[in-house]
């Protein structure tokens, strides 16, 4: 038997044994996914149970190094352990910005001393960071953001206003870009930049949703003091940093990881339509919908797994996680929008203990950021457009 | 198993991509649409197919073929697809040779195989009654009579019937159209007496034939495979001819969108490239994704073929079905984008259109596939 057979049937072992029957089960809000922090509070003992298990093998990041405090797994035992986990719906331990997002770029610029001080706390879910990118006059046109850092000494001192941050006022600690020089091109004068959430000066306001939920912030910064060894990489260099953190935010929004769990959309719409003598669901035009939506599914599914493959054989293209973004979050969105007429009336009602909370419409409405939040569809169409297929025009 | 091809893979489709480009670029097909050609592709380039070891590519080695796989089969057919190229490499090499190895007698394999592999031998899947792709509704009689068989009926759309030397016909010995019971597979001479051989020229300019059979004699060897029991062999040679169309309609999509991409740099209108112009960006971007995606989702029902043949239904509905609709929209963006250009017959665009058509229709449109991977999910 290989090692990697080996692997995957000691890695099934213990998943069996160690996952509670409780979290493999598809999730049935955003608040039941544990995040971690300074003020984390467990929605269960299941969870609870289940986040600490994995934690002490280092499986909430399976394929850092041990020394950080990750599982050391080398990328087919990654693909096996996601894989098995797959198999049998089990939930993933810790939602981290932290592991997501701004541990790759760590790991890529950090310095020894910041990895040493960040990253095993991000594994271990002690610190719940928040992403500082998005402003008022900069969204998709993000490089133009104003939030200045001025040099004090051996500190910046930082003014100005983000918005968009999501959980900001749950988050710990803030990655953020900061423009250090004024006077250079919009790329070349930003800084990627470290800081507590507790500082003096911060402060923020939540923006309520068409979900009716809050999960986001107004985030302000009025002479913010921040030491400067805080900066990652080099200062005004921090756009390589931040292109790089969203390849792989990119690569977590489209979803990859999550798809394929939870009854299968042609079950749910039977539950709730019906079917004819033949077995076919009881709407014709809904079920061809709900085919195309499964062959499209099918087929992306066989693309991620493709792209993992080829950043392995080393043949991939920086530029195809954005190729990916907007596919998925399309199709996620196409999800939702079939959940919702498969679910008719039933899926409208907004409160209730029956409806959830209204779990399906404000799933379904949640959706539709999904192709805007981490750069818009047309954003991703424009990268697409001009990195990998090479267009002309800026 | 890595979604990528493996270095042998990437030395085929290498060697076949020279000698295609080399010998048979889109002009080739050209040259024998204008001249009217009788069998439509060139024999000598098949010999030369041959002694590149294309033909024999699915033939055991111990009846002078290779002996590779699906995956392989499909590295070929996208090749083909990206100059459509006619050749009988689908009905031949691909379907007839798959049914001889799944369904064959030893004296039905040696008699047949070897000379597939020298490239000598001909052969058509003779399956489509209808307007559509409907293997089930097979009504083609095939009465006993004697020790063999009687069959009475006829056949649309038949890949190279009118070259082959060897026809492999689906029947009905039992059951009614619409019954899994009852088909039956048979290898007929299509020299014999009461077969009638049209050949039909059709829009892509490919080869295939309507084929009448009025009381077409055949003995019981002649049978391939169980009486009766044909379905789940014809079914499993059907998506073996999917997965290889589905691969050439990933080549003639790429090619297409290829020399779109190409043209997008090149034109200028308004004083700007018109690749510049947003509009047609985020088309050009859209149909990239779509191709990508399409190509894992076929290089993945073509390893399933590989692994198990009978467990590979599903993976290769949702390729053909893929396949169809990326290259439906591959060809008609690329007669778009290439403005009135485009729509000259002087310009070779409009070809990868013809045969978008024809792959598309082939054992199955995209609505066939959604309706059976529906069916396997049981709504
Ligand atoms: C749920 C959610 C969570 C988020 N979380 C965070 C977070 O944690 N931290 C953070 O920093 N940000 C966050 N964002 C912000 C997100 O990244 C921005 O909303 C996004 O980049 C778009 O910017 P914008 O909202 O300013 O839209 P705009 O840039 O104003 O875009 C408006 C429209 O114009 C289109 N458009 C803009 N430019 C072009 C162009 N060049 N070509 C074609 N079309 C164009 C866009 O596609 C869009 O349709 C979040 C957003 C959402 C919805």
């Amino acid at each position: 038997m290989s090692d990697l057979e080996t692997f995957r049937r000691e890695t099934r072992a213990w998943l069996e044994a160690n996952c509670p029957p409780e979290m493999r089960r598809p999730m049935t809000s955003e608040n039941d996914t544990y995040w971690g922090g300074r003020n984390a509070k467990f929605s269960s003992e299941p969870q609870r149970v289940w986040f600490e298990r994995m934690r002490d093998k280092g499986w909430t990041v399976p394929d850092w190094p041990k020394e950080y405090g990750g599982g050391g797994l080398d990328r087919a035992e990654h693909k096996v352990l996601r894989e098995e986990m797959t198999a049998m719906g089990a939930r993933s331990p810790l939602s981290s910005f932290g592991i997501w997002m701004l541990g790759p770029a760590l790991l890529k610029y950090g310095n020894e001393a910041q990895k040493k001080e960040h990253l095993p706390k991000i594994a271990a879910g002690l610190i719940r960071w928040c992403q500082g990118y998005s402003e008022p006059n900069a969204g998709s046109d993000l490089a133009s953001l104003q939030t200045r850092a001025e040099s004090d000494g051996d500190d910046y001192i930082i003014n100005g206003q983000k918005i968009w941050t999501s959980y900001a006022n749950y988050a710990d600690w803030i990655f953020c870009l900061v423009r250090t020089d004024p006077t250079a091109k919009k790329h070349d004068g930003i800084s990627f930049i470290l800081f507590d959430m507790a500082s003096k000066g911060v402060s923020t306001k939540p923006i309520l949703l068409i979900s009716g939920y809050s999960p986001f912030c107004e985030t302000f910064f009025d002479n913010v003091r921040v030491p400067k060894s805080h900066v990652v990489g080099t200062v005004n260099r921090g756009w390589d940093v931040a292109k790089y953190l969203l390849q792989h935010e990119r690569a977590m929004i489209s979803g990859t990881g999550e798809r394929g769990i939870g009854r299968p959309l042609g079950q749910v719409a039977a539950d709730s339509l019906g079917s004819d003598d033949a077995g076919r669901l009881d709407d014709a035009m809904l079920r061809s919908q709900i085919a195309q939506f499964d062959i499209d599914e099918a087929a992306f599914a066989a693309v991620a797994e493709r792209a993992i493959d080829l950043a392995k054989a080393g043949q991939s293209h920086p530029a195809f996680s954005s190729a990916m973004k907007y596919y998925g979050t399309e199709l996620n969105k196409r999800r939702h929008e079939i959940l919702m007429s498969a679910g008719g009336i039933d899926a409208l009602e907004w409160e209730s203990e029956r409806s959830r909370g209204g779990a399906r419409p404000r799933a379904w409405l949640r959706t539709k950021a999904n192709s805007i939040e981490g750069g818009t569809s047309e954003v991703m169409l424009g990268i697409v457009a001009k990195r990998i297929l090479d267009l002309p025009g800026a | 198993m890595p979604l990528v091809l493996t270095e042998e893979q990437s030395m085929l489709r290498d060697s076949a991509r020279g000698l295609i480009n080399d010998k048979a670029p889109v002009s080739h097909l050209r040259h024998l649409r204008d001249s009217k050609d009788e069998t439509g592709f060139s024999r000598d380039l098949w010999k030369a197919f041959a002694e590149m070891g294309f033909s024999g590519l699915l033939v055991p080695e111990n009846f002078g073929g290779s002996g590779l796989g699906y995956v392989e089969a499909g590295v070929v057919m996208e090749e083909i697809g990206r100059t459509l190229m006619p050749s009988p490499f689908l009905s031949t090499a691909v379907l007839a040779t798959s049914a001889l190895l799944r369904g064959g007698s030893e004296a039905q394999k040696s008699a047949h195989l070897p000379k597939i592999a020298d490239g000598s031998l001909l052969a058509a899947l003779a399956v489509d009654e209808g307007t559509k792709h409907r293997p089930l509704q097979t009504s083609l009689q095939a009465l006993r009579a004697g020790n063999g068989f009687r069959l009475s009926g006829a056949k649309a759309l038949v890949v190279d019937g009118h070259t082959a030397d060897l026809l492999i016909v689906a029947g009905r010995t039992g059951g009614a159209p619409g019954e899994r019971n009852g088909l039956t597979l048979f290898l007929v001479d299509p020299k014999a007496k009461g077969v009638a051989i049209e050949r039909t020229v059709m829009v892509d300019a490919h080869n295939a034939a309507r084929i009448a059979f009025d009381h077409v004699e055949v003995n019981a060897d002649q049978v391939l495979g169980e009486v009766d029991q044909g379905f789940q062999l014809l079914d499993g040679l059907l998506n073996i001819g999917r997965g290889a169309v589905a691969s050439e309609m990933v080549g003639l999509s790429e090619e297409v969108f290829g020399r779109t991409v190409t043209y997008l740099k090149e034109r200028k209108q308004f004083g700007k490239l018109i690749g510049e112009f947003q509009a047609l960006q985020h088309r050009a971007a859209e149909l990239y994704v779509d191709i990508e995606i399409t190509r894992a989702a076929v290089l993945k029902a073509l390893q399933a073929l590989d692994a198990d043949l009978d467990q590979a239904g599903a993976a290769i509905a949702v390729a053909k079905a893929r396949a169809g609709t990326t290259a439906t929209r591959a060809v008609q963006e690329g007669v778009q984008m290439h403005g009135g250009m485009g729509m000259t017959d002087q310009f070779d665009i409009g070809f990868f259109m013809k045969r978008a058509r024809v792959c598309q229709e082939l054992f199955g449109d995209s609505n066939y596939h959604a309706e059976q991977l529906a069916r396997m999910k049981s709504y």
